[in-house]
């Protein structure tokens, strides 16, 4: 039994189905990694788990609770974060109204979990008081995670954390995921850099046209010709 | 040199200060149609109306204060009845919120059909205003009506000029000012005024961070209400309340909002001075001004006004006109607070 687990999810925005029997699993400390071509249904894949799409078939289960009907509001009380591949900051607040805004929903002193999260991201420290929309793209998606983070989940989902960003930042983008993840949080994440992004993972799915193409360790599928001939480049 | 003052004094009188109250009336106008804006994005045609509202209750309360001989000594009483006029109010606006605006809410209905519900809630709240309290003019104010009377100071100063200053408007400036202070520490440091920022800044990740929408809508209409009925008690303490003029309100009030730029709180206090100070300026008749600033030889025949008052509603919408041709977002970049 996997920590999160979304099992056979099908269904869309509309009529058309974009998720056919679709499965992603994640377990505590690890990190699983979605990788896929344009379209393949990454991004609809998240928000199916995260409650923001409904399933027509399949459900989602956490530590074995079945919260498939449970709204994005009431997953996040649950300890589920999704930082979405766009418009994931809110702009015309500072730095530090974004973290507040992620622990909305604590009412106990959340000035710890800030200062974990500067820790893990000096920049925002010093960029507290300055508006997340003045911020360079690598910094946002820093805010972005680190929004996230407040409401100290057990899982943290990222939907392309480092579009858009410089090779070396994306390197650094990394290793404070692979640091989230070793205090035990699991993360389940899509990403566009697929070569990377598996050599991290504990695990990896290639979804294509909504299912589920390869799904084994980011090891195994790295190794794969198949993998590498079709999604890796060579 | 006491010419000069003398033109000071008469321009103080005339246009610097009451435009300073207008303003000020116009500028918590436009705060709650540019609040509304934000966290509901849609234009609220029926604020003015909502003023007309809050001032009608806060009147009745203020008769019925007066009837059991409770007054506020100096001040009017008007100010002892307000808070139970924006109570009412904010009922009524949370009452029309659930009835109406909630549906299309549910429904994801664009902005333009929101507006035209505001359309219908305005007549029904100019209905029924105009039921209770009928459509004349009616006038609330009492206790002092005179911080500086313009003889007073004609004695003191030795000029030929007064200048007066009414308790309605002194009491106006201070009330916007205390209002604004506490509307800006409100959104900037509490936890729900910030949640009121997430949301009208961007509202899905506002819910992925579990702000829940219903209580940031109920608290945009709660202060919505009571920033309109505040300007609304203000201006007909300052005028007078004649629910007409309300309604007609509308426009100078959006066109403070949108000049400004719409969303935007502080463009919202910039627009309504604008607005205020282009209107009374523009309605302002010249001639004695001039009188004793020019030679005796050069001085007007005519009035110099350059617009009869009657028009003055003609300055906003030209003004109004002119920024969503030239500069559509406003003075201050707009659509989002
Ligand atoms: N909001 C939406 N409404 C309707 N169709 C959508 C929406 N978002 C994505 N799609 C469609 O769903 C399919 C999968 O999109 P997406 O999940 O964003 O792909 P990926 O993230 O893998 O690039 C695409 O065909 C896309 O056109
Ligand atoms: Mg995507």
């Amino acid at each position: 039994m996997s920590f999160l687990i979304g099992d056979g999810m099908t269904g869309g925005y509309g009529s058309a189905d974009i998720l056919h029997d679709c499965t992603i699993a994640v377990e505590k400390g690890e990190i699983a990694v979605i990788v896929g071509p344009n379209g393949a249904g990454k991004s609809t894949a998240m928000k199916a788990v995260f409650g923001m799409l409904p399933l027509r078939l399949g459900h989602v289960r956490l530590e074995g609770e079945d919260i498939t009907a449970l709204t994005p509001q009431a997953r996040v009380a649950k300890g589920m974060a999704f930082v979405p591949q766009t418009q994931n900051v809110f702009t015309s607040l500072t730095v530090q109204e974004n973290l507040e805004m992620g622990a909305y929903l604590r009412r106990d002193d959340i000035r710890g979990t800030m200062e974990q999260v500067f820790d893990l991201f000096p920049i925002l420290g010093e960029k507290r008081r300055q508006p997340a929309g003045e911020l360079s793209g690598g910094q946002r998606q820093q805010v972005a995670v680190g929004r996230a983070l407040m409401t100290q989940p057990s899982v943290l989902m990222l939907d392309e954390p480092t579009a858009g960003v410089s090779p070396i930042v994306m390197d650094e983008l990394f290793d404070r995921i692979i640091e989230v993840a070793r205090t035990g949080i699991a993360i389940l994440m899509v990403e566009q850099n697929a070569r990377q992004a598996l050599n991290i993972a504990d695990r990896g799915y290639v979804l294509v046209q909504g299912e589920n193409r390869y799904t084994d360790t980011g090891e195994a599928l790295l190794a794969n010709p198949d993998v590498r001939r079709s999604f890796l480049g060579g | 040199m006491v010419d000069i003052l003398n033109a000071l004094v008469l321009f103080s009188n005339f246009v610097l200060i009451p435009g300073l109250a207008y303003g000020a009336q116009l500028a918590l106008g436009a705060l709650g149609v540019t609040l509304i804006y934000a966290v509901l994005r849609f234009s609220n045609f029926a604020h003015g109306d909502l003023m007309a509202f809050g001032t009608m209750a806060t009147i009745l309360v203020t008769w019925w204060f007066q009837s059991m001989g409770i007054s506020f000594g100096v001040l009017p009483t008007a100010l002892l009845a307000l808070p139970f006029g924006i109570a009412i109010a904010a009922v009524m606006s949370l009452f029309m919120d659930r009835a109406v605006y909630s549906f299309y809410r549910k429904k994801r209905a664009a902005p333009v059909t929101f507006v035209i519900a505001s359309v219908g809630v305005m007549f029904i709240l100019n209905g029924v205003v105009r039921l209770i309290i009928g459509p004349d003019d009616q006038r609330f104010a009492d206790g002092e009506r005179f911080i500086v009377r313009a003889r007073d100071f004609e004695a003191w100063s030795g000029l030929s000029e007064g200048l007066a200053l009414r308790s309605t408007q002194a009491i106006t400036l201070v009330v916007a000012i205390l209002i604004v202070i506490a509307l800006f520490w409100f959104l900037n440091r509490t936890r729900m005024g910030k949640a009121m920022r997430a949301y009208s800044d961007n509202e899905d990740l506002a819910l992925l961070s579990g702000i829940d929408p219903a209580r940031v809508v109920m608290v945009t209409w709660i202060i919505a209400a009571a920033l309109a009925t505040i300007a609304g008690v203000l201006y007909g303490l300052d005028k007078s309340f004649k629910p007409f003029t309300y309604f007609q309100l509308l426009l100078p009030i959006f066109a403070a909002a949108i000049v400004g730029g719409i969303g935007n709180p502080v463009g919202a206090i910039a627009g309504g001075f604008v607005i205020a100070f282009s209107e009374v300026t523009v309605t302002y008749a010249y001639k004695r001004f001039l009188g004793h600033l020019l030679p005796e030889n050069l001085a007007p025949d005519g009035l110099v006004q350059l617009l009869s008052t009657d028009y003055k509603f003609a300055v906003s919408f030209v003004i109004l006109v002119v920024v969503l041709l030239f500069r559509p977002t406003g003075l201050f970049r707009g659509k989002v607070i």
